[in-house]
């Protein structure tokens, strides 16, 4: 049954229903309607709820009950999301499976609680220190927040790493109709390695610490690493693509910006203009298959991103492999209109518009 | 089919809710919804608005655009928006603080006291759902009066009797209908 | 009668920690009040950075290894998730009380039901020797050259002071392992905080003296007397809290 949420909510009822039984965060805006959520929902779900007394205190709560079995969250935006990089390095070194929400706003320092997306770097290039990589889900809609954070719980627990959801003010603000999945549990003890005392696996007791130390060797550990990121980068990408076949120009986007650029393809193949969209779901790994399909075909990618400098743009870059030209437009603090998409599509094919 | 709202007003005229039951009235009827709300930096000054979209296919766009119906319950906000409202496209301006129109070309005007209506009937806190009821009026194609009745007893779950609420929504949509009536 | 020597089953071996230090100490007590209270097969242990990582080679029981000064966080994350084992926090004062000074009061302040061990022994020991926030007035560190000065960084830092404020707070007790009838009283305070928490109590908190001879570069027995002298003056031994929290 469908039903009307707002995004924020829909995206704490669904991690619920996912299963998970422990949050830990702190306000900030326009996060704190999961807060709130999660304040009342935990409990009457079972689960354990803790305002923190920072980010930094809630990662690393979610760090311990994620390490002891649970599916655990957190969510952030802003400056609260640079507090929760640390824990987020540590979980991938001791590769405990869990979620981090990050709802983007506007800005450096500060900023503004207005819709941004300009922490796609931080997300996508291993936010805190060491050069880690983890999953990063994009949602698009009130939908998506449910579902892709339901996804994201599977897909930490299959890697056993962090996993972001990288949301946006709009797509946390707004409302829509949305499916939840069905309410699932889970066993604490499932699995062999989480903290819960010693047994006949580990008749001294686990040592969950940096896997580097006690389960690898040195040298075996960076192609352990390596060998978990090409599995996520070969196993992962999600992406939608909309009339991107027969396309000249294809669209490159994500999270609310995506949902203008879809805008901008109607109307552009309603005037004749055959406009394409690759949007990403997964932001990492980078859809990068999705790309070879068009390399060399389309005459240009164009990257649409609210960020001052575009940052999705590097990663069209590579993915287009210099077979086919990138052009990006950063739209910063706005959010895009469908009528500049257009105007920018029509200077690239006029060569009007500089290759990014 | 696909529909384009505004509601905006100052904050405390119950645009946001107004807009939100129509959206949960198009949820019920299964169309694709958005609702979002004015935000941030937007909210300073005191004013608040919404854009409801309800549709039979996916919306992209949530953001407002060229809004196909405009609800404005005060001055600031009717001058804000009354020129992007689709032509043929229908403005529901609250004449109970807005006394003069300006004109506005292709687009139909219906002055509609719905503080006045609301007060007249004991509700006088309803005048958003007055709004709405007058925006109904003009939306037919997509969502029908009796919908948006059910919407507004689905919506305000912890209120036991929404008879009055309905009234109330009823008498703006015939406010619009029927704006010989008096009223 | 013969004495026997028992190493309790949860040591797992020689411990790594320097010749004359305090550590081995304490883990060889918490060892034993975890098998007496027979909570040695659910016990789980969060770990701090520092010299008290090396309890990962010495004790053998489920641990996780925390990032710096948030081992109070981690505890109780855990403890919240499985209510039923014997969650403890291992950590030394510059660890909990520098860079995880919020953690660890805020862990006392939300009445987070674990048992919070602090090894104070006034320095950072794993870093080369800096000022901690327990570093005596006029100690010299690789940070104090000329000896710590109120003027420049202030008094020590009491945590048995700002934890007595919390009313919820179930159990607190300052301990030392410098001879042989405060070690039998730390030992004493560890199970009885570990009590409290299995009883559901709240918060507990064993804080200890204890000597780092390589970075205070003192002979072992002359650390130990230090303690008995100047640093057990400035910070006193005995339980503070007793029969606390929610079953007070």
């Amino acid at each position: 049954m469908k039903q009307l949420m707002k995004g924020n909510h829909a995206l704490a009822e669904a991690a619920i229903r996912a299963g998970c039984r422990f949050f830990a965060g702190y306000p900030i805006t326009p996060q704190s309607e999961i807060l709130e959520y999660f304040s009342w929902r935990m409990p009457e779900a079972g689960g354990s709820f803790a305002q923190t007394s920072s980010e930094i205190e809630g990662i690393n709560q979610v760090l311990g009950a994620a390490a002891a079995g649970q599916r655990a969250i957190t969510s952030s935006s802003g400056p609260g999301f640079t507090l929760k990089q640390e824990g987020i390095s540590y979980m991938q070194s001791l590769e405990v499976p869990a979620v981090i929400v990050d709802v983007m706003r506007y800005g450096i320092g500060l900023g503004d609680i207005f819709y941004g997306q300009g922490d796609y770097f931080q997300a996508t290039k291993g936010g805190g220190h060491g050069g880690y990589l983890l999953p990063v889900y994009a949602p698009s809609s009130v939908q998506e927040n449910a579902d892709l954070v339901a996804l994201a719980f599977d897909t930490a627990e299959k890697y056993r790493s962090p996993v972001i959801v990288l949301s946006d003010a709009a797509i946390g603000q707004m409302c829509g109709s949305v499916e939840l999945p069905e309410m699932k549990e889970f066993d604490i003890d499932r699995f062999e390695w989480a903290l819960k005392g010693r047994d006949r696996h580990y008749p001294q007791g686990r040592t969950l610490t940096d896997r580097m130390y006690y389960d690898f060797g040195y040298d075996e550990y960076d192609k352990h690493e390596r060998d978990r990121y090409d599995a996520m980068k070969e196993n992962e990408q999600l992406w939608e693509e909309v009339q991107a076949e027969d396309a000249e120009v294809i669209l490159v986007s994500y999270g609310i910006s995506s949902r203008i650029c879809k805008e901008a393809v109607k109307a552009a193949r309603a005037e004749g203009l055959r406009l394409g969209l690759i949007r990403a779901i997964t932001v990492w790994p980078f859809p990068t298959k999705a790309f070879q399909k068009y390399n060399g075909k389309a005459s240009a990618y164009m990257t649409v991103e609210m960020s001052q400098m575009g940052q999705m743009a590097e990663d069209a870059f590579i993915a287009a492999h210099c077979q086919t030209p990138v052009y990006s437009m950063p739209t910063g603090r706005d959010v895009a209109d469908s009528e500049d998409i257009i105007a920018n599509v029509k200077d690239i094919l006029a060569g009007r518009k500089e290759a990014f | 089919m696909h529909k384009e709202f505004v509601f905006a007003g100052f904050g405390g005229q119950g645009v946001l809710t107004a807009g939100m039951v129509l959206a949960y009235t198009g949820a019920a009827k299964d169309y694709d919804v958005t609702w979002i709300p004015s935000y941030g930096t937007e909210m300073r000054g005191g004013t608040a608005n919404c854009t409801v979209k309800l549709s039979d296919e996916e919306i992209a766009n949530p953001f407002y655009k060229r809004p196909d119906i405009l609800v404005a319950m005060n001055k600031p906000s009717l001058l804000k928006f009354m020129d992007s409202v689709k032509k043929g496209g229908s403005i529901i301006v609250n004449s109970t603080i807005i006394h003069e129109m300006p004109e506005v070309e292709g687009v139909d005007i219906h002055m509609v006291p719905v503080s006045d209506i609301a007060a007249g009937l004991g509700n006088a806190r309803s005048a958003n759902l007055c709004a709405l009821g007058a925006a109904v009026a003009v939306a037919e194609d997509i969502i029908s009066i009796d919908d948006a009745a059910d919407g507004i007893s689905g919506y305000f779950t912890k209120i036991k009797d929404n008879g009055s609420n309905i009234a109330v929504l009823k008498a703006g949509y015939a406010a619009v209908k029927q704006p010989s009536a008096d009223v | 009668m013969a004495m026997t020597k028992k190493i309790p089953d949860t040591i797992k071996g020689a411990n790594t920690f320097c010749p004359g230090c305090g550590h081995g100490v304490v883990v060889r007590l918490i060892a034993e009040a975890l098998e007496e209270l027979g909570h040695a097969d659910d016990a789980i242990c969060a770990v701090a950075v520092g010299c008290s990582c090396l309890v990962n080679v010495a004790l053998g029981i489920d641990k996780i290894g925390c990032p710096h000064g948030r081992a109070s966080a981690c505890a109780a994350g855990i403890k919240r998730v499985r209510p039923g084992n014997l969650v403890f926090s291992y950590q030394g004062d510059g660890d909990s009380l520098s860079i995880g000074l919020a953690e660890t009061v805020y862990s006392a302040q939300r009445n987070e039901k674990f048992t919070q061990i602090i090894v104070n022994n006034g320095v950072f020991g794993m870093t080369g020797g800096q000022a901690s926030p327990c570093t005596l007035i006029g100690q010299k560190t690789t940070t104090t050259v000329d000896g710590r000065s109120v003027n420049m960084s202030g008094v020590p830092l009491d945590i048995m002071k700002m934890f007595g404020q919390i009313e919820s707070v179930a159990y607190l007790a300052r301990g030392s392992v410098h001879d042989a009838q405060n070690i039998l009283n730390t030992k004493r305070y560890i199970k009885k905080a570990f009590e409290a928490q299995m009883a559901g109590a709240g918060f507990s908190c064993v804080e200890i003296l204890s000597p780092c001879p390589t970075n205070w570069h003192m002979e072992p027995v002359d650390s130990m007397e230090r303690i008995a002298g100047v640093v057990s003056a400035y910070y006193p031994i005995g339980e503070i809290v007793t029969g606390g929290g929610l079953n007070a």
